[in-house]
């Protein structure tokens, strides 16, 4: 498992040091993403051990959230002047990005592909 | 008694171990209450760590850069989560080369109304300059969304909470969207979440299905990858 921890991580290493040296605005866990996904199209086979760990990483994604959440606290002043247009973007905004995109995504897969489903866990 | 109770706390909440903790118990409080209630979507695990994390900062005169010494390294694992969303990727190779076209097309068109859409209506609603930069890139996952608002000139900080609350959102409304509209396909549905609610639409999703969560890993994923590339033109455009 500490293998694959590293395999992570020089994955992120690796895409930091693109975007610092190309200054392409993309963040560099992305590119490390891109990367990763590059070495496991290549190798063709997915190690159990790897999956663990993104397994872990991922059961707790919605925690990782949380430092940055609490940020609010140290803008409290602008949140208050400016909280109709922020709530208006968040809330509105929000729902119509979700309507468009599973609108437009939906009337491809019913003209043509069929996409096996899985139930719901 | 008192006095040395003072000191203790002086000697604590320098260091990153009370913080690193408080945040855990308020996650795992959130936890708790979220599954006793049937995993209600209005009681987001996450909304309510940040809600309970905050009165406890005001009640004990704390500062968010004090917090933030010992949050971050929780906050750290961001990078590596994001890494690491290669894996759902790559499990579902197969059905995302076969529907390679209207992925593109989903995500392009969805991505540009989350930020245009964004940017309108906050316009409409009075925002200034400022306010606009720090939420065009609302809809992407935090270290991108941080990354592209200091770029542009918005405020970081207030980007990533502007980002955390938009996850959240869409991750409860998702659901009642997407059945009022009977978007019963589970990718369109995983694409939905991941472009309009980054990360934690798509732990979101991947609770839903499996299929769900490797499209809304992907939405995500290359929705950051769109929005660091269009919204730097799209405001050249605009200027």
């Amino acid at each position: 498992m500490l293998g694959y921890c590293t395999l992570i991580l020089l994955c992120q290493l690796a895409g930091e040091c693109i975007t610092y040296t190309t200054k392409i605005p993309v963040p560099g866990p992305v590119i490390g993403m891109v990367i990763l996904l590059g070495i496991l199209m290549r190798r063709n086979r997915m190690p159990v051990n790897l999956e663990k760990v993104a397994g872990i990483l991922h059961r707790y994604l919605p925690l990782l959230f949380v430092p940055a959440g609490v940020g609010i606290i140290a803008n409290v002043n602008l949140l208050k002047r400016f909280w109709v247009p922020i709530a208006g973007a968040i809330f509105l905004g929000t729902i119509v990005t979700i309507a468009v995109t599973g609108i437009v995504m939906r009337s491809f897969h019913r003209s043509k592909i069929p996409l096996e489903t899985e139930g719901r866990q | 008694m008192i006095g040395h109770i003072k000191d203790l706390w002086i000697y604590l909440s320098a260091s990153p171990l009370v913080w690193l903790t408080v945040t855990l118990i308020a996650y795992q409080t959130g936890l708790l209450l979220y599954r006793r209630f049937n995993d209600n979507p209005l009681l987001s695990p996450v909304l309510f760590a940040i809600c309970l994390l905050v009165a406890f900062l005001k009640l004990s005169n704390t500062g968010y850069s004090t917090y933030f010494k010992g949050a971050q390294f929780i906050h750290f694992l961001l990078g590596p989560a994001t890494v690491a969303l290669a894996i759902p990727l790559y499990r579902e190779i197969t059905l995302i080369r076969k529907a390679f076209v209207p992925i593109a097309i989903t995500l392009i068109a969805g991505s540009l109304t989350a930020i245009i859409n964004a940017v309108a209506i906050a316009r409409c609603l009075g925002g200034n300059k400022l306010i606009l930069l720090t939420l065009a890139p609302k809809s992407v996952t935090t270290p991108i969304a941080m990354g592209i608002s200091e770029k542009i000139g918005g405020i970081p900080s207030l980007t990533a909470v502007i980002v955390v609350l938009t996850g959240i959102f869409g991750a409860v409304a998702g659901s009642f969207v997407l059945d009022i509209l009977k978007i019963k396909d589970e990718a369109a549905r995983g694409m939905a979440w991941g472009v309009a609610s980054h990360g934690i639409g798509t732990a979101h999703a991947l609770q839903k299905s499996r299929t769900s969560g490797a499209f809304s890993a992907l939405a995500m994923a290359a929705n950051g990858l769109l929005t660091a590339l269009i919204l730097p033109l799209l405001l050249v455009l605009i200027r």
